[in-house]
């Protein structure tokens, strides 16, 4: 199948290995990877901060983009979105349609909602989509999952990360207390209410902790950028044995021929 | 020629001044005081994960518990869709079974109206203590009719446990329905001993912090209030338009005690409480007690319908708040915050909450709903109320908790909007529509989001100044309340760039 990536601002930006593992595995299982250049953002940070008339421009960009990638013409031939991001899957779903009606585009609004149908977080991908839940994958190591507020409640991604991890190969996976709390990043909620985001990212990283994992995992890689600074405070005190933050496509895509510990935290 | 165009209308006024809507402080400020407090985040932290979990128990239980969410939330769009016209019909029933109803536009005419009705009352006593005993009243918190009564020389008695706690301590409540959650027993026992002046009597051997010997003290206390009382003030947490029936749960039976001895009773309530048919408690009848609670059932649930001769109060007075609500029921994306039932389920699942408490949001409605309610109905002018919309990380726990299905996320999103705005000309908020505009105008081009990312590399440089290569643990300007807690990682080529050197392109 040919699929299209939406890697997100995030990524591309501060997390490039997410987008690389996605492309990797998704290979790997036999499909075409193709990256249409022209997107950028979904829009979200936009949204939420207050900003709905600024996030237009970027919303029309997305449908733009990934209508052309799942189109008949020389850059479509994409059956399927998907983007390594439950909080960007959720975006698109429940935010893109509102801000075009909300500028009065209702054409757009209604664009936006048929891409915003082919549009697939990566483990929806691959388990209702792809129809696969083994992919094959190799880590040996002890890890933790972080579902992530937005896969969870936003994409309703449901425990469809955790089938593909229990799947893994050499995988030592442990449950994370008080899983389906925030981790306190909420976009520019860190920094409007950084005592409050650092109080719930504190009592995170000692849950994260208690559970003894080498990793913490999560299908985000905005929740990752949070918890990764967390954690990586926290060694200054801590030591080399706290844990590091992955994303799930990372693990996914690691296979015995890779050397796991090369994996960026 | 001109063509007229109609006369403008106004919007209907916001909340009232006199209200406690809204607190002097913003969020982050007032939320900064708490955050250091070990012992209140400790309390908090024990109450709500217990309520969390008891809830969750009940909850699970129902087969049917999203048919019956579904319900709950087309019944209040149905009642809001038709508000005016159920008021009146309420109205009508209420005046026929012997009550009386009384319009309130806001706060101040509220307090007036009930202070009135209470004074001419207790006119009749004069031999009886200036006082009236008080249930279950959020709305009354919210116009502060405590403090109207003092004025007039009345003493209001609380007779809800947490509430009487929260009245004693001269304090207020941080919890919808569990005012004095922030308190735990030894200072609950201080309270008491502080200003119940006849303690050592009720307890020669001295009163302990065992919460079944603090709830008889409290309990020898309210009983004699309740046995001397002329007047009582109730909420309602439903008005059945049909009937004309009100309705209070909860928990102590004190509810009942102040709602069938005083010979007269006044009820306050917001117009939002109201349900068609009587048929429709049964869905939030169902709905309440496990929300709120984490009980099946609640332990008292008393109704009433206008007066009957010989039983009960003989007058009858119910007091309809509008307060802002009007205002709220005009703005199409933010009326379903008028659906609320005040469970509290959205406080103990929200992180936020947890952790701040009920005073960081300076309003009688804290937590995720008061954070959407409070500043619709005060409007978002001040930078206190502007500031409530922006105290979530947008987790979505708290629409998953809301038995009547209330989409907090959106309408905090939209309310953000409006919040930024009315302060745009504000030379604080100027700074972050430049950043936000920056951001968008990157974002609309991916040759100029390559090239600010080409650029954000230069942050390796700091790095490196800062003694490590791959993280930034200190960033100037906004990002120093990032990196006070949390380090950020440098850049190394984005991930366009792999797709290109890969020669995928």
């Amino acid at each position: 199948m040919r699929i299209a990536l939406f890697v997100t601002c995030l990524a591309d930006t501060v997390a490039p290995e997410v987008g690389v593992a996605t492309v990797r595995l998704l290979e790997r299982l036999g499909h075409e990877v193709v990256f249409p250049p022209e997107q950028t953002c979904c829009g979200q940070m936009h949204v939420n901060s207050g900003y709905p008339a600024m996030a237009l421009p970027l919303v029309r960009r997305y449908v733009e983009t990934f209508e052309r990638a799942l189109g008949e013409g020389p850059d479509g031939g994409a059956e399927a979105v998907v983007v390594p991001s439950g909080s960007c899957t959720g975006s698109v779903r429940h935010q893109h349609a509102d801000v075009a009606e909300q500028a009065g585009d209702t054409a757009l609004a209604a664009r936006a909602r048929a891409v915003a149908a082919r549009t697939f977080e990566l483990s929806e991908l691959l388990v209702d989509v792809l129809g696969v839940t083994d992919v094959g994958a190799w880590y040996p190591h002890r890890v933790t999952y972080h579902p992530t507020c937005h896969s969870l409640r936003m994409a309703r991604v449901g425990d469809r990360p955790l089938q593909l991890l229990r799947a893994v190969g050499g995988i030592d996976l442990v449950e994370l207390p008080g899983a389906e709390q925030c981790c306190g990043f909420g976009g520019t909620f860190a920094v409007k209410n950084a005592d409050t985001s650092s109080a719930m990212l504190a009592d995170k990283c000692s849950a994260i902790c208690s559970t003894g994992a080498e990793v913490v995992s999560a299908g985000d890689a905005s929740c990752l950028l949070h918890l990764g600074g967390g954690l990586s405070r926290l060694s200054t005190t801590r030591g080399d044995g706290t844990p590091r933050a992955v994303h799930l496509a990372e693990i996914l895509a690691s296979t015995r021929a890779d050397r796991p510990e090369r994996v960026t935290g | 020629m001109t063509t007229f165009l109609g006369m403008p209308a106004a919007p209907p006024p916001p909340a009232s001044s006199g209200s406690h809507l809204r607190g002097t402080d913003s969020f982050p400020h007032a939320a900064a005081r708490t955050l250091t407090d070990d012992q209140l985040r400790r309390n908090l932290a024990h109450a709500t994960t217990t309520i969390r979990g008891k809830r969750a128990r009940v909850v699970a239980e129902v087969p049917d518990w999203e048919e019956l969410r579904l319900a709950g939330e087309a019944l209040k769009a149905d009642t809001m869709a038709r508000l005016p016209e159920l008021l009146e019909q309420l109205e009508a029933a209420v005046t026929a079974r012997g009550g009386v109803v009384h319009w309130a536009r806001d706060a101040e005419e509220a307090n007036r109206i009930v202070v009135d009705l209470a004074g001419a009352a207790l006119d009749r006593h004069p031999q009886a203590a200036r006082e009236v005993v008080k249930v279950k009243s959020m709305a009354t918190q919210e116009t502060r009719l405590n403090d109207a009564f003092e004025a007039a020389g009345i003493t209001a008695h609380e007779t809800d446990l947490a509430e009487l706690i929260v009245q004693l301590g001269h304090d207020e409540g941080s919890h919808i329905l569990v005012p004095a959650i922030h308190r735990n027993r030894r200072e609950i026992r201080e309270i008491f001993l502080r200003e119940m002046p006849d303690v050592d009597e009720l307890f020669p051997e001295g009163l302990t912090d065992e919460p079944r010997v603090l709830a008889e003290a409290a309990r020898l206390r309210l009983r004699r209030t309740f046995l001397r009382a002329k007047v009582a003030i109730s909420g309602a947490n439903f008005a059945v338009a049909e009937t004309g029936t009100l309705s209070v749960v909860e928990s102590e039976g004190n509810g009942r005690m102040c709602l069938t001895l005083p010979e007269t009773l006044i009820t306050v309530m917001g117009v939002e409480k109201l349900v068609p048919t009587w048929a429709d408690l049964e869905v939030f009848l169902q709905l309440l007690p496990r929300s709120s609670t984490g009980e099946r059932m609640n332990p008292y649930t008393s109704m009433w319908t206008g007066v009957t001769p010989g039983d009960g109060p003989q007058e009858f007075h119910l007091v309809l708040l509008d307060n802002g609500r009007s205002r709220v029921l005009a703005d199409p994306r933010g009326r379903a915050a008028l659906h609320c039932i005040r469970c509290s389920a959205c406080l103990n699942v929200c992180p936020v909450y947890e952790r701040t408490g009920g005073h960081a949001y300076g309003s009688v409605y804290p937590g995720p709903i008061g954070a959407v309610l409070s500043p619709q109905l005060t409007g978002v002018t001040d930078d206190a109320s502007a500031s409530l919309p922006f105290a979530s990380s947008l987790c979505g726990a708290c629409f998953d908790a809301c038995p009547v299905r209330i989409d907090i996320p959106s309408i905090l999103v939209h309310m953000r909007a409006q919040a930024v705005d009315a302060h745009a000309r504000d030379v604080d908020h100027v700074a972050e529509r430049a950043g936000m505009a920056t951001v968008a105008w990157l974002f609309r081009d991916p040759r100029r989001l390559r090239l600010a990312q080409r650029l954000s590399r230069l942050a390796g440089l700091l790095a490196r100044l800062q003694g490590h290569p791959r993280h930034l643990s200190w960033l100037p300007g906004p990002g120093r309340s990032w990196t006070r807690t949390r380090d950020l990682p440098v850049p190394r080529g984005s991930f366009r760039d792999w797709w290109e050197k890969e020669g995928r392109s």
